[in-house]
Parts: structure tokens; C-alpha cells; sequence
């Protein structure tokens, strides 16, 4: 095994040539593939880029930092709601979002304060209570259209020359990338190691030095920040948003996410918005699916109701939540390394 | 005016002691924040439903079997999910209560979500028992006080005067001395469990006439009483239950005199104010942790 001789060589962002070389291939399909696939199969991934983004920043306050946040959804809110008004306002594409995704991160840094003194139970309380605060006070304001919702500005991407919704899916994708590069190279740096360190202990990381309270507050400034982006993408996504749009059951599945793709990973958080966001699509139409379809039908009638077949996406989000826990504590990540680690000797 | 606001207060804050007590077993117990109590306490409602006008039993046989089903309901989170838990941890613990209340969800409406149902107990809520020029208290209303204190009798009987309570508190105080001294903690976990799913299925009787009875039905009284568990403080019992008051007077106070649309989040801006001045709640000992 090759060991690591110097603190740039663990700092880098590509282990080998070889990962090197599937990264750029990768980013070279991406590229391409507008001009291969279906506008639907388009609209999916651009889901995925948004969960993905999300699930970035989550993953960093809950994986690496080590609090919990049962109120994302609220922060992808104001991302969205912020977003839109400034577009409506007349700002270009790119300081909006800059500034939504600020000003969600100062709201972040705010509810970040409280964490200093929470532990546990007390602060999933303090966040979940803050998600549902965010749709009530946004659901009150005029100036966002209150209940009904307020529409979102379409992107001025003419110049490119494309098709609307590829240039939408090339904004969303560029996006994505530039923030999973950011990400690595944060967890990579002093910021990293200090969330990890505070993550492990607290007190330990306050005594060699650590700063826990100012880490921990930029801790949920950074997943704010991630979730305004996502949000501001989310509303130009739905080109309309509702304040019912970010209940409460969407921050849990952004949990589910980076439980399933694996905590404190960069890989698990993609690996799970991927396979999260095409399981929620699939699980929607369970019933179309050939063999299966059939014997859910055939269930639902004789023993359930077949009108609430919709239901079945719950059960089978909440049993995967669980199994993941009792079985693959580290997720899709987890299950992904260990093939790795088998196939690396294979025939041998 | 403000003696019908007591009352409105103190059926609201009898609801949400239940809620909050069934909270507080459990976290007493295991140091588990059960997000799956509301989806518990709503698939027992579904059951008293059934058994009250589907089979047509009697309202207490109809209580005693939801009774029964709840604490197997307890029992069985208990012994299939949380005990097989690997590496458990704070975060784990909470995935799989939110798992498990994902699961309940889904099957409550994949089974009975679809319709509107009217739930009646023999106790209705426009029958008027006691009527003064200021104040009406009707069946309901006296129903839930009268539940909610028979409730905390019994749980203070249980856990002070019988060999089970002192086994529990046992297993709360130190797992590993109580094991030594032959307490099967494992099981008392399970029944701990039960009990706090028995206490959540009453609360659920009783909020579903004033509300629909729906898969949903029970999000806002849960995430009232688990704030008014922190607000007492977790882990002292009787100061869940003055948090549960509490926050239903305060709640009502504030939706009569300042403003009714920002009544449901009032509850989450008090426990803010109160974490940050008493970060265990207000009747909980905060421990300092040592290295």
C-alpha cells in the first residue's frame, strides 16, 4: 500500500491519475449528454443537482460537524423565496443567487447560535421548530404572495443559443460541480478538520485549540448557504413556489438522503441525492412498474385500499431508512468502498 | 372571557402533557427522541375507530383493546428496530423513529387516507355539561381533563408504588448496575416503550374529534407536546407536565390578545427563549459534561 508522505499529498483533490482521468470523463459526459437524451430524462437530472446540492450542505452540518437539522426545507425556502424576489426586482441571474444564498446563510449563523449550548433532542427541536416558523411567516407575507405562491422569473439564457431546458440543465449542472469541488476542498482544509474534530469531541477539539463556537456557527452558515443556492435553483426549477412546496416531510427526506448515501462523505451525499431523487420518481408510479405493479394492485384490493396506492412511496422510503441503519450504518458510501476493497484483489 | 380561555388552555395543555409525558418515558428511558409517537398515537385512534363503528364494540372495550394494541405497538418498535440497532447513536436512534413514522404514514394511508371520517365518541364536543354566563365547558372538554389526570395518576402510581416503576427507574439511573442486580433491562426498555405508546394512543382519542381524523392528524399536537417536553425539561416527569400547561396557556393567551394567525408557532419562539436561558428546560437539572 502506498502510504502518504506529505500533507499536500493528503490534501489534493485527485488521489491517482487514474481517478483523474475518470473525473474529467465524467464531467466531459455530463457536457455532452443534452445532446443525447430525452427533455425529460433532463428535467430528472436537474432534480438530482438540486438534491444534490442540498444534501452537499447538509452533509457537512450533520455528517461532518456532527449537529442535526430537522428544518432544512425552511432554509431551501428562503433560498427560493429570496431568489425569486430579487429576480423579480430586476437583478441579474448570478448576483441573486449570490445574495440569496448570503442572506440564507446569515439566517443559518442565527440559528446557529442557539446550537451552541443545544445538544441532541433540544436542537433537532430548535431546528424543526425553525423550518415550520419559515413556511408559516412566509405564508403570511404579501410581498410573497402569501399562501398562493409567487412565480418565478424565467432565466434570460438566449445568448447561449440552446433550447431553454438545456441551458437550464448546463446552469444547474455547472453549479453542482463548482460546489461539489468546493466542498472537497473545504473538508479537505483546516475548516474540515476542525468540523471533524468538533464532531468527535467537542471538548477535545476546544482544547487543542479549536475556536467550537465560531466552527460550529459557520458550520450551519455553510449548509445555509448550500440550501439558499439549491433554493434559488429549486424556484427557477418549478418556475413557481408555494410556501406547501417545503414542508416538513421534505426536510426528513433530505435526511434520508445523506443517511442513505452515507454521513460525512462527499461521494455518499451525490450517491444519495441520485439515488434518492430516482427512487422518489420511481416510487410514484409503482404501479406501472411490470410484475410487481400487478401484485401491489392485487394486494391493495384485498387487503388496503387501492385509491391510496400513492402511500406505498412512505413505507418503502421509511423502511430504507431503517434498513440502512441496522444494516449499512455508513450507507450507500459504505457498501461502495467495501465492493471497491473486494474487487481490488479479485481474481486472487 | 378570559375564564373560557382558561378553560380552552387548560384542555389544550392537558393534550399536550400527554403528548409530552408519552415523549418523556421514552427519552427518560433510552435518551431517544421518538418522532414516530404521533404516528403511533394516530394508528391507535384509527384502531378505536375501527373497533367503535366498523365492529361496533362498546366505548370502553373499544379503549381497553386500543389500549392493548398500543403497547404491543411500543413493545414491537422496540424489539424489532431500536434493540437491533448497530452502532447506535443519537443520530441513528432519531432515522429510525423517523423511519418507522414514515412507515406508519404510508400504511395509515394506504389503508384509510382516502375517505373523510367522522369519529364520535360517546363524549361529543357540542354537548354543553356546565354553562355559566362566561364560561362553557362541554363533554370533551371534561372528558380530556379528567383522562389526562386519571393518565398521570396512574403513571404516578406505576412508577412510585410497583415493583415495574422502581425497575424502570432503576434501568433510567445506570443499565449496568441494574443489570447486575437482575433487572431485565432489555424488556423494561420494551415495556417503557409500550407504556409511553398507551399514554400517545389516549392523547390520540383525544384530539381526534376537535381535529379530522387523517393520516396527518397528529404532526402539530406532536411537535406541540414534544416542545412543551422541552420545554419542562426531558427528563423530569412532572415538569413535562407544567410545560404541557404552560404552553397551552400561553399559546391561548396569545392567539386571543395579540395575534391568532401566528398562534401555531408561538410555542417554538418560547422554547427558543427558554433553551437559551435554561438549556435542559425549565425543571430539568442541566449536567455539565466532564472529559
Amino acid at each position: 500500500m502506498k502510504l502518504k508522505r506529505g500533507y499536500f499529498e493528503d490534501i489534493r483533490i485527485f488521489r491517482n491519475r487514474a481517478s483523474r482521468f475518470w473525473t474529467f470523463l465524467f464531467i466531459l459526459v455530463l457536457a455532452l449528454l443534452p445532446f443525447f437524451i430525452k427533455a425529460y430524462y433532463l428535467s430528472v437530472i436537474n432534480l438530482m443537482a438540486l438534491n444534490v446540492i442540498v444534501a452537499l450542505g447538509l452533509n457537512v452540518l450533520v455528517g461532518n460537524t456532527g449537529q442535526i437539522s430537522l428544518g432544512h426545507a425552511g432554509f431551501v425556502a428562503i433560498g427560493a423565496y429570496s431568489g425569486a424576489l430579487l429576480m423579480q426586482l430586476g437583478l441579474p441571474f448570478v448576483p441573486a443567487l449570490l445574495l440569496a444564498a448570503l442572506l440564507t446563510a446569515l439566517i443559518g449563523a442565527f440559528l446557529g447560535i442557539p446550537s451552541l449550548r443545544l445538544e441532541g433532542p433540544y436542537l433537532s427541536i430548535v431546528t424543526l421548530g425553525f423550518g415550520l416558523a419559515v413556511m408559516v411567516i412566509i405564508g403570511r407575507m404579501d410581498v410573497f404572495g402569501g399562501r398562493t405562491g409567487m412565480s418565478v422569473p424565467k432565466l434570460k439564457l438566449g445568448w447561449t443559443g440552446l433550447p431553454y431546458d438545456t441551458a437550464l440543465y448546463y446552469v444547474f449542472t455547472i453549479t453542482t460541480v463548482v460546489l461539489v469541488i468546493i466542498t472537497i476542498i473545504l473538508l479537505k482544509s483546516r475548516i474540515g478538520r476542525a468540523f471533524q474534530a468538533i464532531r468527535d469531541s467537542d471538548i477535545a477539539a476546544s482544547v487543542i485549540g479549536i475556536n467550537v463556537s465560531h466552527y460550529k456557527t459557520f458550520s450551519f452558515a455553510i449548509s445555509a448557504f448550500y440550501a439558499g443556492i439549491a433554493g434559488c435553483l429549486w424556484g427557477l426549477y418549478l418556475q413557481f413556489v408555494t410556501p406547501g412546496t417545503f414542508s416538513f416531510m421534505m426536510s426528513i427526506i433530505f435526511l434520508a438522503t445523506i443517511v442513505l448515501g452515507g454521513l460525512g462523505s462527499v461521494t455518499g451525499s451525490v450517491l444519495g441525492a441520485i439515488v434518492m431523487t430516482y427512487l422518489g420518481l420511481q416510487l410514484e408510479n409503482i404501479v406501472g412498474v411490470p410484475v410487481l405493479g400487478d401484485v401491489i394492485v392485487a394486494f391493495s384490493d384485498s387487503l388496503m385500499n387501492t385509491s391510496g396506492i400513492a402511500n406505498i412511496k412512505w413505507v418503502l422510503t421509511g423502511l430504507i431508512l431503517i434498513g440502512v441503519i441496522l444494516f449499512e450504518p455508513m450507507g450507500l458510501n459504505g457498501l461502495w468502498l467495501r465492493v471497491k476493497r473486494y474487487w481490488r484483489l479479485w481474481p486472487f | 372571557m378570559i375564564s373560557q380561555l382558561l378553560v380552552n388552555a387548560l384542555v389544550a395543555g392537558s393534550i399536550y402533557a400527554l403528548i409530552a409525558l408519552s415523549m418523556s418515558i421514552i427519552y427518560k428511558a433510552s435518551e431517544i427522541p421518538n418522532f414516530a409517537q404521533g404516528e403511533m398515537a394516530m394508528f391507535s385512534t384509527y384502531i378505536t375507530f375501527i373497533l367503535l363503528s366498523v365492529l361496533g364494540w362498546p366505548f370502553l372495550y373499544a379503549l381497553a383493546g386500543t389500549l392493548v394494541f398500543a403497547f404491543c405497538l411500543g413493545f414491537l418498535f422496540e424489539f424489532i428496530f431500536i434493540r437491533r440497532a448497530k452502532e447506535p447513536n443519537l443520530l441513528g436512534f432519531i432515522i429510525i423513529t423517523l423511519g418507522f413514522q414514515m412507515v406508519l404514514y404510508g400504511l395509515a394511508g394506504w389503508k384509510w387516507g382516502s375517505d373523510q371520517r367522522t369519529f364520535s365518541l360517546p363524549f361529543s364536543e357540542s354537548e354543553v355539561v356546565f354553562q355559566t354566563e362566561s364560561v362553557v365547558l362541554t363533554e370533551h372538554n371534561l372528558a380530556s381533563i379528567v383522562l389526562a389526570i386519571l393518565v398521570m395518576a396512574g403513571l404516578y402510581l406505576l412508577l412510585e408504588h410497583t415493583n415495574l416503576g422502581l425497575a424502570m427507574k432503576a434501568s433510567q439511573q445506570n443499565v449496568r448496575a441494574a443489570k447486575f442486580n437482575g433487572i431485565p433491562t432489555n424488556r423494561i426498555l420494551g415495556i417503557s416503550f409500550g407504556i409511553s405508546s398507551i399514554v400517545g394512543a389516549i392523547a390520540g382519542v383525544l384530539v381526534a374529534p376537535i381535529s379530522t381524523l387523517d393520516p396527518s392528524m397528529m404532526w402539530d399536537p406532536l411537535l406541540k407536546g414534544f416542545a412543551a417536553a422541552v420545554l419542562g425539561g426531558m427528563k423530569s416527569l412532572h415538569g413535562v407536565v407544567i410545560g404541557g400547561l404552560l404552553l397551552g396557556l400561553v399559546e391561548n393567551l396569545f392567539g386571543f390578545y395579540i395575534s391568532l394567525e401566528f398562534k401555531s408557532i408561538v410555542a417554538f419562539a418560547i422554547i427558543m427563549l427558554v433553551l437559551f436561558i435554561k438549556p435542559s428546560g425549565l425543571f430539568d437539572k442541566h449536567y455539565v459534561r466532564k472529559v
